[in-house]
């Protein structure tokens, strides 16, 4: 009964003295967060996706609650976290247009072939240092993943070989272009109606050889667009999306049909006359 | 300097012949967890190096001055879990305060070692081998650096395990275990050097 006792005692001692020091300890050695900074960091979508340019979601709320950033500068959490964050701050929001990525390329399987088979590390970019990669094409997706790696809500899947955006669930973050060692996934408006599926700078008979859905910088677009806003650069199609009135003129008279139709709502690229 | 030399043969056969991840097999999760990449593997490594020799500071006279003499010894395990746990959140807290740099390398680590085994592992074999406070101090030293040896090396195995074509049915843990038995295997091959260290 008596060996109980003590080692109850003791036992209790040792937790009371821990207990009564971890409690001085956070009482005398807390740190006064900054009320503001708290109350910013819950606006914020916490996907720590770094498109605002900040480390992470408490990098930016740090910055914000110093006056160094722009509340419009979250991607994932669009207008409704920029206006709550305007509100917070007491400044103006000044919108940002809601943006997707889309993957500028259509060398599915069936279209191109490939030059060589691939057998190394599976990294776009490792077998994009061999010889340009595997592809026909040497400006076309390789598909190996790089993108889809990398991407915070996983909207990157792969068809026909050629990487994916599902637009409904893209947060337009650009982690992916960033990453693509082929530069073909491009950041563009959500409410784009057209456009190009390509992004081969090869001359058209080249081109068109390598791969049957090339843009072979005919200048149909270019000459049939009412409003000017697509120009062939270096070969391939550009559309000025602040100019593009989404007539679908472009689309309509493509010969490889490598400019398309978009509906990025409902996450659909239809060929014109399909 | 026979007590220098019987020091050095302490620290050696910690971090090299007992390693406490390889050869007795403790603080397995943390070594397999967060040895993924060598940054981590290295801040991993020097928090535990740092908890155990707090730990052992503590520890050391709580068993001496206070276990021994009301007769508690049995109580050993459960006065060191508690000691430990609370002293790591101490470490936590004073560290956020007053030395933020190195709360913010070591901080998302602390948390982890709260309760790791070879923490606690270290202060009671400490106990059990007799050993005296300088010690104790330099066999906790000895084996945070093993810890972080083993977690260093491991964390080079694995970025090439990510690398290779392994079949689909051994990918991830399975392994990840392969390799670490055939690393723990290697150590085996110092156990005889202790005894001719100053030979």
């Amino acid at each position: 009964m008596f060996d109980i006792l003590i080692a109850l005692l003791v036992v209790g001692a040792v937790g009371l003295v821990a207990g009564i020091l971890l409690v001085l300890a956070s009482y005398f050695f807390r740190i006064e967060e900054e009320e503001k900074t708290k109350l910013i960091r819950e606006c914020l979508p916490g996907s720590n996706c770094g498109a605002c340019g900040y480390t992470g979601c408490d990098g930016y709320a740090k910055a914000l609650a110093l006056g160094e950033a722009e509340p419009h500068l979250c991607v994932p959490g669009a207008i409704a976290v920029a206006e709550k964050l305007s509100e917070i701050l007491g400044v103006e929001v000044k919108a940002s247009d809601p943006i997707v990525a889309f993957v500028g390329c259509n060398g599915t399987c069936e279209a191109t072939s490939k030059k060589a088979d691939y057998d190394g590390i599976d990294s776009c970019l490792a077998a994009s240092m061999l010889y340009g990669g595997p592809n026909a094409c040497r400006f076309g997706c390789i598909g190996c993943g790089d993108c889809s790696k990398v991407c915070p809500v996983d909207a990157i899947c792969f068809e026909d070989g050629i990487a994916r955006v599902d637009s409904r669930i893209c947060i337009g973050c650009g982690m992916c272009a960033k990453e693509c060692p082929k530069n073909i996934i491009a950041i563009i408006p959500r409410d784009a109606r057209v456009a190009v599926m390509c992004n081969s700078n090869d001359k058209g008979a080249v081109a068109r050889k390598n791969c049957k859905n090339a843009c072979i910088g005919c200048k149909k677009c270019e000459v049939n667009c009412p409003t000017n806003a697509i120009t062939v650069i270096d070969n391939l199609s550009v559309i000025d999306y602040g100019k593009c009135i989404a007539c679908g003129k472009c689309a309509e008279v493509c010969p490889t049909h490598c400019i398309k139709l978009t509906d990025f709502a409902a996450h659909s690229i239809i060929d014109y006359g399909k | 300097m026979e007590t220098v030399k019987s020091l050095i043969v302490i620290l050696m056969s910690s971090v090299l012949v007992n390693n406490y991840v390889l050869s007795q097999f403790l603080g397995i999760c943390p070594f397999l967890g967060v040895s993924k990449k060598l940054d981590q593997a290295t801040g991993m490594g020097v928090a535990v190096t740092f908890v155990m020799l707090m730990a052992t500071a503590v520890t050391w006279p709580i068993q001496t001055y206070i276990l021994n003499n009301t007769g508690l010894e049995y109580m050993q395990t459960i006065v060191f879990i508690l000691v430990i746990a609370a002293l790591v959140q101490f470490t936590e807290i004073f560290l956020k305060k007053y030395i933020p740099a190195l709360h913010k390398s070591l901080g998302v680590y602390l948390p982890l070692i709260t309760t790791n085994c070879a923490v606690l592992g270290v202060t009671i074999n400490n106990m059990t081998d007799g050993y005296g406070f300088v010690e104790s101090l330099v066999s906790s030293l000895g084996c945070g650096l093993g810890f972080l040896l083993a977690m260093v090396l491991f964390s080079g195995i694995r970025s090439r395990i990510d690398e290779m074509n392994i079949p689909k049915a051994l990918r991830g843990l399975p392994v990840t275990l392969i390799a670490a038995s055939f690393l723990s295997l290697a150590f085996f091959g110092f156990a005889g050097i202790i005894d001719n260290l100053f030979a």
